[in-house]
């Protein structure tokens, strides 16, 4: 009687699990950590290697200084560079995040299992998978060959990868939209575009933001389209549209493979550089998106 | 501006005057014929309203004259053969098992079957005598006059008072005296202001459920419009919360003409003036289910002595 009184609690203090699954358990447990670790290293390594050797010619004169003529020189800044960077991705990001966000309400909001948003969607993915050197080719072919060497060109072919990256970010962030707030805005009598400006974007603005942060932190570091269309300059230029201009990016490349040892400590600063204004950028996207985004307190 | 037009305000003024419940009846109208309905109709609750015989109706009582009216979604036919007249400044419940189409009537109502793909509704839909499926009739205009409360509530990712400000913005109203005025009017009305006065730049979202509900109800009635639809606004509530929703039902239709639909054939018994039964049928040849309406009549006379034999199977619990 008491025995089979007590059974039903004293169950619980014996576990049923068996010792194969607990050493899986483990196992899986080290492994988690270990992959973590491993991914950890890389990035700890770069981030280290670049401020140890980048702090050192990094100051506000080598933000601004001009590049020197000549690679043998020492000290010198990558003003020119700075600048080129900066306005190539601004217009890049000007031309590409607007319409690729347009793109995707009409993807998600509109066209829905439309022919047209089909094709777009398609054309979307095989553009992202274009190698920016194919991009910068196609730049060069249709519009440097015609128009000359200028920021405008190197934004062009950014542009056309960024393209991409927002349309299916975006994309993605209206989905996780919920219906139910769509419908609640249609019930209170609210148009189809106005439901998607004042509902369906700020619900999905934090994510979106993301997804464009990412892309012009992709295209601020891209070199290959930049080398043949923007072309090379030591002089500050602020006329995107028109003269040679250079990037942080590619004057990492031009510097880095020469033998002395002056270009060699300009190309780190100027990657430093590159890795802060990268860095710098994603933290004013968060900070935008935290603003604008859902309040959920 | 327009919208407002359609809704009488001298009703309005009247009926929140009249927030006793008993003076609700004794209310003057204009049109005399209308005193015999509307003497018994906006009657308590409890008194199971019965409008009783279907004395001749004042046209001016009908808010929807729904006839033959069916619904489709591509070849599937969710709901069809719904008859009926819903009438102003009265609760209509709408009750039946799953899959009944009582959701989809209600959505043919403010043209929210719209949204969906494929959606086709044939049959005559008559509102104060209009065709809402007419083509010149823009179901934005139509939202606008009557309102929605969904079964999950589902408040903006916005604060409390953006939450309720969103419909009279709409509307275009933009002065911030006027907003606070309908804001904390709405929010009054749907009993929540107490709990929220001091708090409206906090999100909606942090908010219980229950008051989640009471403040879609407000976002909705900040928009005064003339008719509320309630898909089982109650559903995902606690008892405390429901009671408290079906309270401020009672109070509201003094001023608007609600429809909702419930799972809960007490909740409609309790609120409702008048009750439509549905149930789905099964087609033989390829399983799928039709809902049709059943009978409708006054609440009280849905749950005592129904005519039809399914009804009184339902409302008896011998079949759900």
């Amino acid at each position: 009687m008491t025995d089979t009184m007590a059974a039903p609690g004293a169950v619980l203090l014996q576990s049923t699990v068996r010792p194969g699954r607990r050493l899986r358990n483990v196992a899986a447990t080290v492994w988690m950590w270990g992959a973590l670790l491993v991914a950890l290293i890389p990035l700890g390594a770069v981030i280290y290697y670049l401020v140890s050797k980048g702090i050192a010619v990094f100051n506000l004169s080598f933000l601004t200084e001009d590049i020197p003529a000549s690679p043998r020189r020492t000290g010198g800044g990558m003003g020119p560079a700075v600048v080129g960077t900066l306005i190539i991705t601004l217009t890049a990001a000007v031309m590409a995040i607007p319409t690729g966000i347009l793109g995707a309400i009409y993807l998600h909001e509109y066209g829905a299992k439309g022919k047209l948003a089909a094709v777009t969607r398609f054309m979307a993915d095989v553009m992202s998978g274009v190698p920016s050197i194919v991009m910068g080719l196609f730049i060069y072919a249709t519009w440097v060959l015609v128009f000359g060497l200028s920021g405008f060109a190197g934004a062009l072919a950014l542009a056309a990868l960024m393209l991409p990256i927002v349309i299916r970010s975006t994309e993605e962030m209206l989905r996780l939209v919920p219906n139910e707030l769509r419908e609640a805005s249609y019930a209170l009598g609210n148009s189809k575009w106005r439901t998607i400006v004042t509902v369906v974007l700020p619900a999905a603005m934090a994510g979106i933001t993301s997804g464009a942060m990412l892309a012009v932190a992709r295209a601020a570091g891209e070199t290959a389209p930049l080398l043949f269309c923007v072309g090379v300059t030591s002089k500050v230029n602020w006329n995107v549209f028109s003269g040679a201009n250079t990037a942080l990016s590619a004057q990492i490349f031009a510097n880095a493979q020469t033998p002395f040892a002056g270009a060699q400590e300009r190309a780190l600063g100027a990657a430093f550089t590159l890795v802060a204004i990268v860095f710098l950028l994603t933290v004013l996207a968060r900070f935008i998106s935290s603003r604008y985004s859902v309040k959920t307190r | 501006m327009s919208d407002l037009d359609l809704r009488s305000h001298a009703d309005v003024t009247e009926s929140q005057t009249a927030a006793d419940p008993e003076a609700a009846p004794g209310r003057p109208t204009a049109d005399p014929s209308s005193v015999e309905p509307s003497a018994v109709a906006p009657s308590e609750p409890e008194a199971a309203a019965g409008p009783g015989d279907e004395g001749p109706l004042d046209p001016s009582q009908a808010v929807f004259e729904l006839a033959d009216l069916a619904v489709h979604y591509g070849e599937f036919c969710a709901v069809r053969g719904v008859d009926m007249t819903i009438r102003k400044n009265e609760i209509t419940a709408f009750i039946g098992p799953s899959g009944c189409g009582k959701t989809t009537v209600l959505r043919c109502l403010n043209r929210m079957n719209d949204l969906v793909v494929g959606a086709r509704v044939t049959g005559q839909v008559l509102y104060h005598g209009v065709d809402l499926y007419d083509d010149r009739v823009d179901p934005v205009e139509v939202r606008k006059r009557i309102g929605m409360v969904f079964q999950k509530p589902n408040p903006f990712p916005k604060s409390i008072y953006d939450n309720v400000a969103f419909g009279p913005k709409v509307a275009g109203i933009r002065k911030k005296a006027d907003l606070d005025e309908i804001v904390e009017e709405a929010l009054t009305k749907a009993a929540l202001w107490d709990e929220v006065k001091d708090r409206l730049g906090k999100s909606g979202i942090g908010l219980s459920g229950g008051q989640q509900q009471r403040l879609c109800i407000a976002r909705t009635i900040a928009t005064r419009p003339e008719v509320v639809l309630m898909d089982e606004p109650c559903s995902a509530l606690d008892p405390i919360a429901t009671a408290r929703i079906e309270d401020l039902m009672a109070e509201l239709k003094h001023e608007y003409t609600i429809v909702i639909v419930t799972h809960n054939m007490q909740q409609a018994a309790r609120v409702s003036d008048r009750t439509a039964f549905f149930t789905a049928e099964v087609n033989d040849i390829d399983d799928t289910r039709t809902g049709l309406l059943v009978e409708f009549d006054a609440t009280e006379r849905i749950f005592s002595t129904p005519t039809d034999q399914r009804t009184e199977n339902y409302v008896t619990g011998r079949f759900g």
